[in-house]
């Protein structure tokens, strides 16, 4: 036998490991086990699952933004603690996700690199201003309320590490949305121009809300790999629809109206029909072209540059202690 | 010897936090935090890890100074306590009528 | 002065400040040098709007005339409020921000040590409260004023700049006035004098062990006792307060 046959017999081989591995593998999550770091996996699903943990927190780390953009402001002390501590919450769910990510093998620094430099994706959500005080009861209702009808999935998912930091996260979250929630039904029961105010907030908000929970299914790539790995429980349009059905009848206790013509209860399905989503502007903001694309990846990076001393300080008084000791 | 006068901009390094919820009760493992050195790692995990009150007592150790188990070893550690049943109680039938034990 | 007028003026001199600095603080929110240390100065800062509320309700509970805390934050001109120059002035870069704080810190701790004292017994509890905080905020400040000091050739000179550009503001934290001379009679204020040596102690050995120099000969600003403020308060105030003045009446 010459050696390039060798080789082939070598190989082939090789890919029936992998073969039985990746059924081993299958077959666990099937089960229902979960996968821990440690555990052999399938480098696309290390690949997805970093992919998606990543966006996650940077979605968490870039939401800080908008909201951040009304604590100086808020109207009245109650208010501005529970913003301050709802915001800072992001932060701590962030970095929850990346300490989950950093399991993978791969570090903060370099995710974080990966979103400054543009080739990771956040939620698009965040690319819209916040243009009033009502906005911050929009996000917390909407978005926030969106984000636990994901979370809530993502916490039964197959890996260890992603499914503990949402168990944590979605108990911690709790309080979001009925702060959100809280803010908007204030400004329902106040002046004529609160109420303005409200209803204003719910027709910017409510398009990209739903928008935000990702393409139908048939434009949704990753999601067969996602669904079968158990890391994503869920259907984009399935959990739209459920985040649809739980949200029409809230705003009715507020009296706002959500800005939908097409929006109708179907008593067949026992579920609202409604309008068509306007992909396109979605795609846009996805790919840079939202209307806050720019300030908030600006905001991001001017934190990491300006705090670089900051952190080399800490490294260089640490490094000097041990020389001082040694 | 280091030169210290050059900075550094790597990362700082990862801690695992280990939270005590009550006096009397084990520390468990809630997540990590980074930072340069463990006076910052406590002050970190405290100020991320106990926001709603959660304990009283924080542990935080350099993740590399981990030692883990693998999951190749699960087999060699774990199977051979399966066959070990006298070691729980449930193992040791009694009289009916005898107390206190 | 009347006593009730003293102990009112008294609490919104610390409410004012815990309020300031604590909004100050908060502007970092989402900016911070690092994840972990944007969720540490929150925390700060929550701390202290919280010390701030503790103060402005007993404030408004002795003035009897049916305000509220949010009365007393949002509809007060700048010439009306009492905060420290020091707690008012913009947040620099973090080494700026954590030198004032630590500066306040120092005093929030030995200040409240005393006020737990006080016989006027809401003080004394809201300074039970807020002693366990401040020292934990004086830990978080300090150990950043020693790490930043000694640290790298750029942050000693970031760090040692901040120092003496915000020094001058330390000598008002201890200004009296009329107010406390009423109440150190009773028992009910601090008598600041009495802490100034500890705090310059307890300063000069963290700046000593971070490497720095103490300002010798610094012009000694003065003037927030009696609502005489820098520029940057007028803003930060405008800022604050914009929804409760552009609607009148309307509750959030």
């Amino acid at each position: 036998m010459c050696n390039f046959e060798l080789l082939l017999i070598n190989e082939k081989a090789k890919m029936e490991d992998l073969q039985k591995l990746e059924e081993e593998f299958q077959a666990r999550i099937d089960r229902g086990e979960k996968i821990e770091p440690k555990d052999w996996m399938p480098e696309r699903f290390r690949k997805q699952l970093i992919r998606m943990m990543s966006q996650h927190a940077h979605s968490e780390i870039v939401g800080m933004l908008p909201e951040g953009n009304w604590i100086t402001r808020a109207p009245s002390l109650q208010r501005k603690v529970n913003l301050l501590a709802k915001v800072q919450d992001e932060a701590g769910h962030g970095l929850y996700i990346y300490c989950g990510a950093e399991t993978l093998g791969i570090s903060r620094d370099e995710m974080i690199e990966q979103l400054h430099s543009g080739k990771a994706k956040y939620s698009s959500i965040f690319n819209y201003p916040t243009l009033s005080w009502a906005d911050m009861g929009a996000i917390g209702w909407l978005v926030d309320g969106a984000a636990i009808v994901n979370q809530t999935m993502i916490a039964k998912c197959a890996f260890g590490p992603y499914s503990r930091a949402m168990i944590r996260i979605c108990k911690e979250e709790n309080f979001h949305n009925k702060q959100g929630y809280q803010i908007l039904w204030a400004l329902c029961k106040g002046t004529p121009e609160q109420k303005e105010m409200a209803q204003d907030s719910l027709d910017r908000w409510w398009w990209p809300s739903i928008m935000m929970l990702g393409p139908t299914d048939k434009d949704s790539p990753n999601s067969k790999d996602l669904m079968n790995w158990k890391i994503k429980m869920q259907s984009n349009d399935t959990i739209r629809q459920r985040f649809i059905d739980r949200t029409v009848p809230q705003a009715e206790v507020l009296g706002l109206k959500i800005p939908d013509p097409d929006l109708k209860w179907n008593e067949e399905r026992r579920s609202y029909d409604f309008g068509e989503i306007d992909w396109e502007e979605f795609f846009n903001v996805i790919n840079g072209k939202g209307p806050m694309n720019k300030e908030r990846l600006q905001a991001r990076r001017d934190a990491e540059k300006n705090g670089r001393w900051v952190r080399e300080a800490a490294n260089t008084y640490y490094k000097k202690r041990k020389e001082q000791a040694a | 010897m280091t030169d210290t006068s050059k900075p550094e901009n790597k990362e700082w390094p990862l801690w695992e936090v280990f939270l005590q919820p009550k006096s009397g009760a084990h520390h468990a493992h809630v997540g990590s935090v980074h930072a340069p050195d463990a006076e910052i790692a406590l002050q970190n995990a405290r100020d991320v890890y106990t926001r709603r009150q959660e304990g009283t007592c924080i542990w935080v150790v350099p993740a590399e100074a981990i030692t883990s188990s693998q999951p190749d070893d699960e087999n060699s550690f774990f199977d051979p306590a399966d066959d070990k049943i006298y070691r729980h109680p449930n193992f040791y039938t009694l009289p009916s009528e005898v107390k206190g034990l | 002065m009347e006593m009730k007028e003293a102990i009112f003026n008294y609490c919104l001199r610390y409410a004012d400040s815990s309020l300031i600095i604590g909004h100050r603080l908060s502007e970092w929110c989402g900016h911070g040098p690092i994840l972990e240390e944007d969720i540490a100065m929150t925390n700060v800062a929550l701390d202290l709007v919280g010390q701030s509320r503790s103060f402005y309700q007993y404030a408004a509970k002795v003035e009897g005339k049916d305000r509220t805390e949010d009365d007393l934050a949002y509809l007060r001109d700048e010439r009306e409020y009492r905060n420290t120059l020091l707690t008012e002035q913009p947040n620099g870069d973090f080494g700026q921000t954590m030198m004032r704080q630590f500066l306040f810190d120092s005093f929030q701790v030995l200040f409240f040590e005393k006020l737990k004292e006080s016989k006027d017994e809401d003080m004394s509890a809201i300074a039970f409260k807020s002693i366990k905080e401040s020292k934990y905020h004086l830990r978080h400040s300090s150990q950043w004023v020693i790490r930043l000091g000694d640290g790298t050739e750029e942050s000693h000179q970031r760090i040692q700049n901040s120092l003496e550009d915000l020094w001058r503001f330390s000598d008002e934290l201890f200004e009296m006035n009329e107010i406390d001379e009423v109440l150190i009679k009773d028992g009910i204020a601090v008598d600041l004098s009495t802490i100034k040596d500890h705090w310059m102690q307890n300063v000069v050995d963290v700046l000593a062990e971070a490497t720095l120099n103490v300002p010798e000969d610094t012009f000694m600003a003065t003037g927030s006792r009696e609502g005489k403020h820098s520029e940057h308060l007028g803003y930060l105030l405008a800022e604050m307060q914009v929804l409760p003045r552009t609607y009148p009446g309307a509750k959030w």
